[in-house]
């Protein structure tokens, strides 16, 4: 996934209907009339979303003209998902071992003090 | 018996104050000189830089502004190379540079960081600031949503992901 990947991922799901809508999908797959349904929205405005999200990969869209039912593509999603959770668990594991690094840092200036005074 | 013989644990705090930003905040038990003297040198970053089992296989840094930096890291048997080129250096306050990572799985993101350093009675508190500048980002197609905290588009997302499972 390239970066303007990962932003048009972001960007995506930076909208709720668009996260309703997938969250929709997460129960299978469903028509166009069918997702707009639970929404007060027109048709071409639902339509608008399902196109940020098939253009994001986050959907997918079946080949028949008159039903083309969208359906939900989990690996960009997992993909994010992953991305998040590889940020967070990076910085929280960095900063406890700088914990004990710094600890070492002080500990290490400490004796360096004494063996001054002691000079 | 010292205070530096107590072990104290500080949770790490993420935001996103904008569509853009990502922020990190977090308090250590050290003066803010030490916080910012172990990202200054190659000889400490390689001490903690990175996930638990992190090595360096590189780690170059020319700690100046306009000096570039390049860390060549191995994690559970995945090479990744982190760089970037430091922008702002002012001891022992303010740390700024740019960063990108190479990814096959994500690309290379590439975003600024600003570090700053407060110390409060021996204690330090560093922000990190991410700020993103995609093309996507920069015409805030992120809206909202985002806004209001990635935590909540990354609640629903694992809930989803759960769900998919």
């Amino acid at each position: 996934m390239t970066s303007d990947h990962l932003s048009t991922t972001f960007a995506a799901l930076a909208d709720p209907t668009r996260r309703a809508i997938l969250a929709r999908l997460a129960s299978g797959e469903a028509s166009v009339t069918e997702l707009s349904e639970p929404f007060e929205m027109s048709m071409p405005a639902i339509s608008k979303h399902l196109k940020v999200l098939e253009h994001a990969g986050l959907i997918a869209r079946g080949r028949d003209a008159q039903w083309r039912p969208c359906r939900l593509e989990a690996g960009r999603l997992k993909e994010v998902a992953a991305w998040v959770e590889d940020y967070r668990r990076f910085w929280e594991q960095s900063f406890d071992r700088l914990d004990d690094y710094l600890r070492e840092l002080k500990e290490k200036e400490k004796k360096h003090v004494r063996k001054q005074r002691k000079d | 018996m010292s205070a530096s013989n107590v072990k104290t644990k500080h949770s790490l705090i993420v935001t996103t104050p904008s569509d853009l930003e990502i922020v990190l905040t977090r308090v250590f038990d050290a003066p803010r000189r030490l916080v910012f003297e172990a990202m200054s040198k190659p000889e400490h970053i390689m001490r903690w830089w990175g996930p638990r089992g992190t090595t360096f296989s590189a780690c170059e840094m020319d700690f100046r502004p306009g000096g570039a930096w390049r860390f060549v890291t191995n994690a559970c048997g995945a090479e990744v190379v982190f760089k970037g080129v430091y922008m702002e250096i002012v001891p022992p306050e303010r740390l700024v540079s740019t960063e990108c990572f190479d990814d096959p799985s994500v690309g290379s993101p590439e975003w600024t960081s600003t570090v700053t350093f407060e110390e409060h009675d021996g204690q330090t508190t560093l922000t990190s600031r991410v700020l993103h500048k995609s093309i996507e980002n920069r015409n805030g197609h992120l809206g909202s949503g985002m806004e209001k905290g990635a935590g909540e588009t990354f609640d629903r997302l694992s809930e989803l992901l759960e769900r998919m499972a």
